[in-house]
């Protein structure tokens, strides 16, 4: 079978971002039609001492053996990727995303995260976002725990 | 050796394949009755009706759940208990026409986002005990049941043929099929069904059937176990838990039921429709959180599953070797989790029902089996658990692989590992000193660490052998025990004093002699000795935390009904404490795992619309622990006589036992009894031994009357009808049948404490009849 090498994923040009939210509304419009960003959005600005920080998932997929039932899977084009028909709510990949950035929302059970889309990119007043293009294999890790390690 | 991040359909497991006419097998059915029903909504964790199936008369039909049942039973196991007191009588034994199979759920069994949230409940009269057993089991049939529309499946009758009972879900028909072509053992009967019934030709729709089995030798012994599949879509097998304990497999295949299917169509993470579904995800992130960062520091659950405990057990002398002579062994190191974490297939998730985090069901892959009808075929092996590790350690069984082909073969012979395992290590001490020997055993050399003979001994029980041994031996340890004293093979005692059984049940696998909490823990119990009521061996012997009697009672309270609320309810309670919040040691009673309590109090909350407090999910469970052990009472049980429990639980039986723990012993015997060091030196280990006995057993007899006062009973047991009236019960026939049996104890002497007070102590009463002052 043919994998996936790259993925686009989230740049970040902390310097440029003025806090506008604009990337959220965006996004939760693209998840949950509506703008009303904040939870509702996979992508997520914070300030934290005078800077922003953006939160979103880098697309390791590590939530990719947490999914009882596949509905989590890598895509053609390397974006990790979940199917809400099959999804069943269990949240285990929420639980155990190391950075959190696979979100649960109020709105539905099933959650939802960053599918590379570009909406945020493109609503940027300051061009703050960016999708790069980055090598799969070197973000993957083996996710089953090794004992001792 | 699977690494993560394969893509599923590539996983590849290596097992053989196997290649069947299902057409064939499938046109073989005939339809012997079946039942259309409308397909309802789960609202609030209840599917609110149960389903009655006939076997023998083919009528099928549907129960309401009232009210007034949740409020008194709750679910699950409580619902069980509910159903078999309106269908059974005193005088039902296991093989009785209306001896009932119950599989039920529990409002909060289905639910995904708690980790352990897919327990089925199952109870039946056993054939070992010949009272109610229930049994708490994984995988999906109890999730797939009441997502099919029903919170409790009953199986009454036999069948005059092998039959398949179907539960399609997804049209809404129940049916009893002839099924006269399908395999027995459940490996294969499992695979055949899953595929059969699986709607597409896909793995994703095979994970939405699920099959309960047993195997041959379910139908020559009273260790049937019960098989419940969940379809391991990465595996592309269907993989088992097992309802294990008293011969539900047996009653099962009585029945002459091949299995039971259950299929259904979509569901989703709400398809309990909580009445608080925001809430219910909360608490179930935050514990996914807590197991993915503190389980490795903790259990290591997610990498070995319970086989952890193997090496505790070894350190704390608590691992059963050699039928529990010993607790430790040199061997164990052999058996220690990491050499199982070698073997097992990394997978993860190895949950037995979604969102199971804990994923403490390990697999082995691709294993060649070594003896029997299937030598050289490779399997996947669901386990080992503990309970089947110290089975085997119990039989001095020291090579992992062995203990593969013991999981392997009782399992899909349908038996319950640790029944077979402790009872064989108790031949296996009969046989080291002569009592049985290779004529006695139909050819076996049952010797301790003879795994071959062992198997040998299973092979032979599903064939079907019909000689003395193999008949006598497939009927459990009670069964043998009367067996040796009738053939007057060997000193009575002895045979009573070993064979670790208590009420016809075999122990599961903990060494409790120094425990005397355990030893309550595994005596004053409703079903028979097992480790899902009470597990308090570290609170008692390590930390002494409880060294009163009735601070030991207390415990034989409050933990036994904790643990009950679990099956009342579709759960497994290793979530419990088998992970803890990282502050747990600094809380009040971090035994109790304060902070999960309250998680449950949470869940079941948001399930229920309900507004309840942690005291009142004690309440929930007192009512069904109550009943059960009234209804082992009015089945002629239940009392003083039944809670014993065999010396080798309590104390050294043998002078090799005194001996191997001489310092531990001789140190009691001058601190607990007050022996001068110079009596204890010219003493005989005989004599010894007699003083540890008489002793040991009054304590046993004192924490017995600590125990029954508390749970409101009488000093021989029986439940009071002032207790159950406190609990909320009416029944009149119920309360009257308490008082009749009270009143009878009281003409017979039995309403006396059990134990002998000394002048400085006090039994848990002066007062006669003290619960007629009870309101």
């Amino acid at each position: 079978m043919d994998h996936p090498k790259t993925v686009k994923i989230l740049k970040f040009h902390a310097e440029k971002c003025k806090g506008c939210l604009e990337c959220e509304k965006a996004c939760s419009q693209v998840h949950f039609k509506t703008k009303d960003g904040g939870e509702k959005s996979a992508i997520r600005i914070k300030k934290a001492d005078k800077k922003y920080t953006m939160h979103v998932c880098d697309q390791r997929g590590l939530c990719l053996d947490m999914c009882p039932v596949g509905a989590l899977t890598r895509k053609k084009n390397g974006v990790v990727w979940l199917e809400k028909e099959l999804c069943i709510g269990c949240q285990a990949c929420v639980g155990f995303c190391p950075i959190s950035a696979m979100r649960k929302s109020d709105a539905r059970i099933e959650p939802f995260k960053c599918i590379s889309c570009g909406s945020c990119v493109r609503v940027c007043p300051e061009k703050a976002l960016e999708l790069i293009e980055i090598q799969i294999a070197d973000i993957t890790q083996v996710v089953h725990y090794r004992l001792g390690a | 050796m699977v690494e993560g991040q394969i893509a599923i359909e590539e996983y590849r497991t290596g097992i053989t394949k196997h290649h069947w006419d299902l057409k064939k097998i499938q046109s073989a059915h005939k339809v012997l009755a079946s039942y259309l029903y409308k397909k309802g909504e789960v609202n609030r964790g209840y599917a609110n009706r149960t389903l009655y199936v006939n076997l023998s008369t083919g009528i099928i039909q549907e129960k309401p759940v009232t009210d007034d049942m949740k409020k008194k039973f709750t679910g699950g196991r409580g619902f069980g208990l509910k159903l078999l007191w309106d269908s059974i009588k005193p005088t039902t034994r296991w093989n009785s026409e209306e001896n009932e199979l119950l599989i039920t759920t529990g409002p909060l069994c289905g639910t995904t986002q708690y980790a352990g949230s897919g327990k089925s409940l199952c109870l039946s009269i056993s054939p070992s005990t010949n009272i109610i057993c229930d049994c708490n089991v994984g995988g999906f049939f109890g999730p797939y049941l009441k997502f099919a529309g029903f919170d409790a499946l009953e199986l009454q009758g036999k069948a005059r043929e092998d039959v398949v009972v179907v539960i399609d879900g997804e049209k809404g028909i129940v049916s009893i099929e002839a099924a006269p072509l399908e395999e027995i053992n459940t490996h294969l009967l499992s695979e055949q069904l899953t595929q059969m019934y699986a709607t597409e030709n896909t793995d994703k729709s095979r994970q939405k059937v699920s099959i309960v089995s047993s195997g041959l030798a379910a139908q020559h012994s009273y260790w049937g176990c019960l098989n419940f599949s969940f379809y391991d879509i990465r595996r592309k097998v269907p993989r088992i838990k097992q309802a294990g304990r008293g011969g539900l497999g047996t009653v099962l295949r009585d029945k002459k039921i091949k299995a039971l299917v259950v299929k259904v169509g979509r569901f989703d993470g709400v398809s309990n429709h909580p009445a608080d579904p925001i809430t219910l995800a909360k608490v179930g992130i935050k514990l996914h959180r807590e197991i993915r960062n503190l389980d490795r520091y903790q259990c290591n659950m997610r990498a070995v599953g319970t086989g952890h405990l193997v090496e505790i057990m070894d350190a704390y002398d608590l691992l059963p070797t050699e039928n529990y002579r010993f607790g430790s062994f040199p061997k164990a190191s052999k058996i220690y989790s990491p050499k199982f974490y070698e073997l097992f297939t990394k997978i993860i998730p190895d949950g037995c029902w979604h969102g199971c985090t804990m994923a403490c069901a390990k697999t082995v892959d691709g294993y060649t089996v070594m003896t029997g009808p299937y030598k050289g075929e490779k399997v996947t092996v669901d386990g080992p658990e503990y309970e089947t590790i110290g089975a085997c350690s119990n039989m001095s069984i020291w090579d992992p692989l062995w203990i593969l082909e013991f999981n392997f073969y009782c399992d899909t012979y349908g038996i319950d590992t640790i029944s077979a395992g402790t009872a064989i290590a108790f031949y296996m001490e009969m046989y080291e000193y002569g009592i049985l020997n290779k004529e006695r055993c139909s050819g076996l050399e049952l010797c301790f660490g003879n795994a071959d003979a062992a198997l040998e001994l299973l092979h032979r029980i599903a064939q079907g052998d019909t000689s003395e041994f193999i008949q006598v031996a497939a009927r459990g340890a009670r069964r043998v025990k009367d067996w040796i004293i009738q053939k007057n093979w060997g000193e009575k005692q002895l045979v009573e004093d070993t064979g670790m059984e208590s009420k016809g049940l075999e122990f599961s696998e903990y060494v409790t002699k120094e425990s005397l909490a355990m030893q309550g823990g595994y005596g004053l119990t409703l079903k028979g000795p097992q480790h899902d009521e009470a597990w308090l061996i570290f609170m008692d012997m390590v930390n002494n935390a409880i060294p009163t009697f009735q601070m030991k009672a207390e415990a034989l309270h409050y933990y036994p009904m904790w643990r009950t609320w679990f099956g009342l309810n579709g759960l497994c309670k290793l979530p419990w404490n088998d992970i803890e919040p990282a502050n747990n040691a600094e809380t009040a009673e971090p035994s109790k795992v304060p902070e999960h309590v309250q998680n449950y109090v949470e869940y079941q909350n948001a399930m229920t619309g309900w507004n309840v407090t942690k005291e009142d999910l004690i309440l929930q469970s007192e009512r069904c622990y109550n009943w059960q052990r009234a209804m082992n009472v009015w089945m002629g049980r239940g009392q003083r006589k039944d809670d014993w429990i065999p010396f080798r639980a309590m104390g050294p039986v043998t002078e090799m036992e005194y001996l191997s723990r001489k310092e531990r012993y001789d140190t009691q015997l001058l601190e607990k009894l007050r022996k001068s060091p110079k009596d204890v030196e010219k003493m005989t280990v005989r004599e010894k031994l007699t003083i540890l006995y008489e002793f040991r057993r009054g304590q046993y007899n004192k924490l017995a009357d600590a125990v029954y006062y508390r749970r409101g009973w009488t000093p021989n047991g029986i439940p009071t009808p002032q207790k159950m009236r406190q609990l909320g019960f009416t029944d009149k026939k119920m309360l009257k049948m308490l008082q009749d049996k009270i009143d009878a104890d009281e003409k017979n002497g039995l309403n006396l404490w059990g134990g002998t007070y000394a002048k400085e102590e006090q039994p848990p009463s002066n007062q006669k009849r003290y619960w007629e002052t009870w309101k």
